[in-house]
């Protein structure tokens, strides 16, 4: 594919300074069972090519899903006519910098095939998850998933560029859903589809898979009689699972380059940081270090060269609560001055690379997460994000979770239902007083985070250990 | 070189992909048909579009490009079994000939491996409809120069998607539908110095550059309103003005557990305390589905044509729900040519008496807010959403706006706002474009009014 790409560029002789060409083929299966029977089943196939040209400082893309060669060629003149119908009306001149040479390779670490279980036999597993999770008649709903994905892209540029890179992802999701006359409560295997990883089945069958069912269908009908979340300003103790979330809305967003530029401000929004504040702003307490970490094995977001073919590197963006670099492509970091990291992602061959997390994680402290619970006199511990908002700023935000334990004393006492919390970006973060150890470190990751203009989901992954913030908004349901 | 630019995405070359593409279609159709053996049963959906996606930060291009994508989705079933595979359709026929012997060759070995399912939905009826509206975009040579002079003084971002869309499908059973659809949306926002502003969306068929100078000389009137310094609001409830485009926002949380028959069944929507008789809504609020506007197709993934209208919530009360095939072999329903995933395709509230002159002096005092964000179920069994305002919202004082406002959360039922204190709704409506892209151009819009609502509960 690359000698066929690099045969393309040469094929074409296009008044440009800069030509790249990425190719992407994606394979996705989900096989999805609801109350032990069959509720989905399928793949798809996502293949094209996405065609990039510069020529007086404006980039200008064509996407095709024709691999033929006569496209691919027209896709290169449509491309130079798209950036052409634009360079007078340029926000900012782009140079080749923006695209450096690069040759290189990355496959993910991969045990299991994906091919190690027949669809039969991956079926006969997600129906036993079914039928475990139903422990009693009022559980309503049992579901079983499981999602593979196969992404190859091809990276070839007239600069010289040669990248290769292959994934595999594995998600699963199960969940069970108990209802006892009007209240219904909804139990998951650490969120919707937060169990995603860079591997093979590995992932699927794995040692603790049936004690994790039996688990969900047993919390599922003790939330039923649980008590509601109380409304109380409290410490808040947040499992590496609603850290995911946390991580994810209220650091990574914020820092992505391109919000603080303003391009998003018309569909996501912008950000609360403002460019003078990278190397300065108190973004947390001292115990809050986050890293951009593409190069963790296993985790969903990994990757050894961004869609433009910047090398990836794991970088401090808030070391000791200070914010050091945001989330930026080399564009971007010369727009708006200020370091960032390889994360020009796109998410398929039809959308253009925009600034994105991958991996962000919260680096682990130094406290037992039983010693941080025997800490506490009086807080609420949540579990598995349920529901999340937060504004156009990334300043206030307000998220619920699936379960919680109420800590009484230094121990966990009453079950709670319907946790929810609330707050403000910047006041959190510098409300975290506890930092759980390298042990209680789990990862985590979505599928689905949703930005740009036209719009682009894209794989994270989020890595944390538990955490304890002070004084927080905690409340329950109910209208 | 002396290089002309081809024109883009006119008619004529939209008629032509249209073409092109049913073409192809009709032979995928064909071949599936010379194929297929027993009781082999297949439906064939194609999603594709050919679209100019300008994307504008400061009144200046931020990226620019064209998509040319088309996805086809087989279903294939035998035996009480299932399964579906998407792949391209590239136009090229012995490409797309590969294509699909490869995924029939898949499905044949996948299917025996998989269980049966008792709920399963074969194809079935002889409808057929063909639809084409086509329209007269901006070409590539002029869409910046016509639609940046009339903001260059302005800090404006957004986005301008245009081009063709089809939608198609076909089944095992001689059943045929297309649609397709030359449309363009123009989305964007207009900031002031401090960050505050105006939200607005000029979307059809046909470019008018007079209508849209117009558009942009309201929102222009409306930042002018933006420039006196926020006021911030403490939280508590406040009588409360939602303009249509922030009730589209909540109808979207409609199609997420709420209308869906399966989500009722399975206790996973916020509509079961009104199914079971515990709740109702205003007799003012009436919510259906509406496809007498025509903006999307009527036929689902089952080849089923949908009613024209479809009352789901009438004056207060649950009538219908949305009810899928599959939905009603599994319940013992009637189906009502639901789609698949039971969402809303083109909602429709009705509207009220209140008219748009008398908004601020009906609202009195409290907030008006033009436009919701982020909105999510803080608790969905009791219909509890969340979410922020955002852009041009304001305190109103004795029927007159005072200052805008810094972004509230909002965090209520629907249930009781959309109940006992729904105070009005407008006289008119205005319809809110679909303008999200994710994987490919969405159809169709919400038609909305704007309601007055007693009492709307903010929390941060």
């Amino acid at each position: 594919m690359i000698a066929e790409l690099e045969s393309l560029i040469q094929s074409v002789d296009l008044p440009v300074d800069w030509i790249g060409l990425r190719s992407v083929k994606e394979t996705t299966t989900t096989r999805t069972v609801r109350d032990g029977l069959p509720e989905s089943n399928g793949s798809t196939l996502s293949q094209g090519i996405m065609v990039e040209v510069l020529v007086k400082g404006q980039l200008g893309y064509a996407a095709t899903n024709s691999l033929h060669p006569e496209r691919v060629r027209a896709a290169l003149w449509d491309a130079y006519y798209q950036a052409i119908a634009a360079s007078d009306w340029n926000l900012h001149p782009v140079t080749v910098a923006a695209r450096p040479k690069v040759v290189g390779q990355y496959v993910s670490p991969l045990i299991t095939d994906f091919d190690a279980l027949a669809p039969s036999e991956l079926y006969a597993i997600l129906t036993q998850i079914c039928q475990r999770l139903r422990i009693s008649d009022q559980v309503v709903q049992t579901s079983a998933a499981a999602m593979t994905t196969e992404t190859e892209s091809w990276f070839v540029s007239s600069n010289g560029s040669q990248v290769y890179q292959r994934f595999f992802r594995v998600g699963t999701d199960y969940a069970a859903t108990a209802q006892e006359g009007l209240c219904v409560q909804r139990r998951s295997d650490h969120g919707w589809f937060a169990r995603c990883y860079q591997g093979g089945l590995e992932f699927f069958v794995e040692n603790d898979l049936w004690q994790r069912v039996h688990s969900i269908g047993e919390q599922a009908i003790e939330l039923l009689s649980a008590e509601e979340c109380p409304t109380e300003t409290t410490m808040l103790v947040l499992a590496p699972d609603q850290m995911l979330l946390q991580i994810h809305e209220s650091v990574g967003h914020p820092l992505e380059l391109d919000r603080i530029l303003g391009d998003e401000r018309n569909y996501a929004g912008g950000s609360f940081v403002q460019p003078e504040d990278f190397g300065h702003l108190v973004y947390g307490s001292p115990l809050m270090n986050i890293t951009f970490d593409p190069t963790i094995a296993g985790e969903y977001a990994s990757y050894a060269f961004d869609d433009t073919g910047v090398p990836a590197t794991r970088e401090f963006l808030i070391r000791d609560g200070i914010l050091q670099r945001g989330l930026g492509s080399l564009e971007s970091q010369d727009r708006l001055g200020v370091p960032g990291v390889a994360c020009a992602r796109a998410s398929t061959w039809n959308r253009p690379p925009i600034d994105r997390m991958a991996n962000l994680n919260l680096e682990p402290g130094k406290t037992a997460f039983a010693d941080m619970i025997a800490s506490i006199e009086r807080g609420v511990y949540m579990e598995a994000n349920r529901s999340w908002s937060i504004d156009d700023q990334r300043h206030k935000f307000q998220f619920s979770c699936e379960y919680a334990k109420l800590i009484e004393n230094g121990q966990f006492t009453k079950t709670l239902r319907n946790p929810n919390y609330r707050g403000i970006t910047p006041q959190f973060w510098n409300s975290l007083v506890q930092v759980g150890d390298r042990q209680s470190w789990q990862m985590y990751g979505t599928p689905s985070c949703g930005k740009g203009e036209p719009n682009q989901l894209i794989s994270v992954g989020h890595g944390s250990p538990v955490a304890a913030f002070a004084n927080i908004e905690v409340f329950g349901g109910g209208a | 070189m002396n290089l002309v630019m081809p024109q883009r995405l006119m008619s004529r070359q939209s008629i032509d992909l249209s073409y092109n593409l049913e073409t192809s279609f009709q032979r995928v159709v064909e071949y599936l048909n010379h194929q297929r053996q027993g009781q082999e049963h297949f439906t064939l959906t194609l999603i594709a579009e050919k679209s100019q996606f300008t994307r504008f930060n400061q009144a200046k291009v931020r990226q620019i490009g064209q998509v040319e994508d088309a996805v086809l989705r087989l279903g294939w079933v035998t035996n009480q079994r299932s399964s579906y595979r998407e792949f391209p359709l590239t136009g090229d026929w012995p490409t797309d000939r590969a294509a699909v012997a490869a995924t029939l060759e898949f499905l044949r070995w996948e299917l025996p491996q998989l269980p049966e399912n008792p709920y399963l939905v074969l194809p079935q009826g002889d409808r057929h409809s063909h639809e084409l509206n086509f329209g007269s975009l901006l070409p590539l040579q002029t869409l910046v120069t016509e639609v940046l002079p009339a903001v260059a003084d302005l800090d404006f971002a957004g986005i301008y998607a245009g081009g063709l869309m089809v939608r198609a499908y076909a089944d095992s059973q001689g059943q045929f539908h297309w649609f397709a659809t030359e449309t363009f949306s123009l989305d964007y926002s207009l900031f002031t110095g401090t960050g505050m502003a105006v939200k607005g969306t000029f979307a059809g068929q046909d470019w008018d550059q007079a209508a849209y100078w117009e558009t942009i000389q309201n929102s222009r009137r409306q930042l002018q309103q933006l420039s006196q310094s926020p006021r911030r609001i403490d939280r508590g409830q406040y009588r409360t003005y939602l303009a249509p485009a922030a009730i589209a926002e909540m109808v979207y949380m409609m199609s997420w557990g709420g209308v869906s028959e399966a989500d009722i069944q399975q206790g996973n929507s916020c509509f079961g305390v009104m199914r079971s008789g515990e709740k109702r809504l205003s007799p003012k609020f009436t919510l259906s589905e509406n496809f007498a506007h025509g903006s999307v197709p009527r036929f689902n993934e089952f080849g089923e044509i949908a009613p024209a209208m479809l009352a789901i919530i009438q004056n207060g009360e649950l009538q219908n729900t949305l009810i899928s095939a599959k939905t009603a072999k599994e319940y013992q329903l009637v189906a009502n040519g639901a789609a698949e995933g039971e969402n809303l395709r083109s909602p429709d509230i009705a509207p009220g008496d209140l008219a748009e002159d008398q908004i601020l002096s009906a609202l009195d005092t409290g907030l008006y807010i033009s436009n919701l964000h982020y909105l999510n179920w803080s608790d969905r069994p009791t219909g509890r959403m969340t979410g922020m305002t955002r852009y041009a919202c304001f305190w109103v004082e004795g029927g007159e706006l005072v200052a805008p406002i810094e972004n509230l959360r909002f965090d209520d039922s629907f249930y009781t706002f959309w109940g006992d204190n729904l105070l009005a709704l407008t006289a008119h409506q205005s319809y809110i474009p679909e303008v999200g892209t994710y994987g490919h151009r969405a159809i169709g819009g919400t038609w909305a009014p704007g309601m007055l609502i007693e009492d709307l509960t903010y929390t941060l």
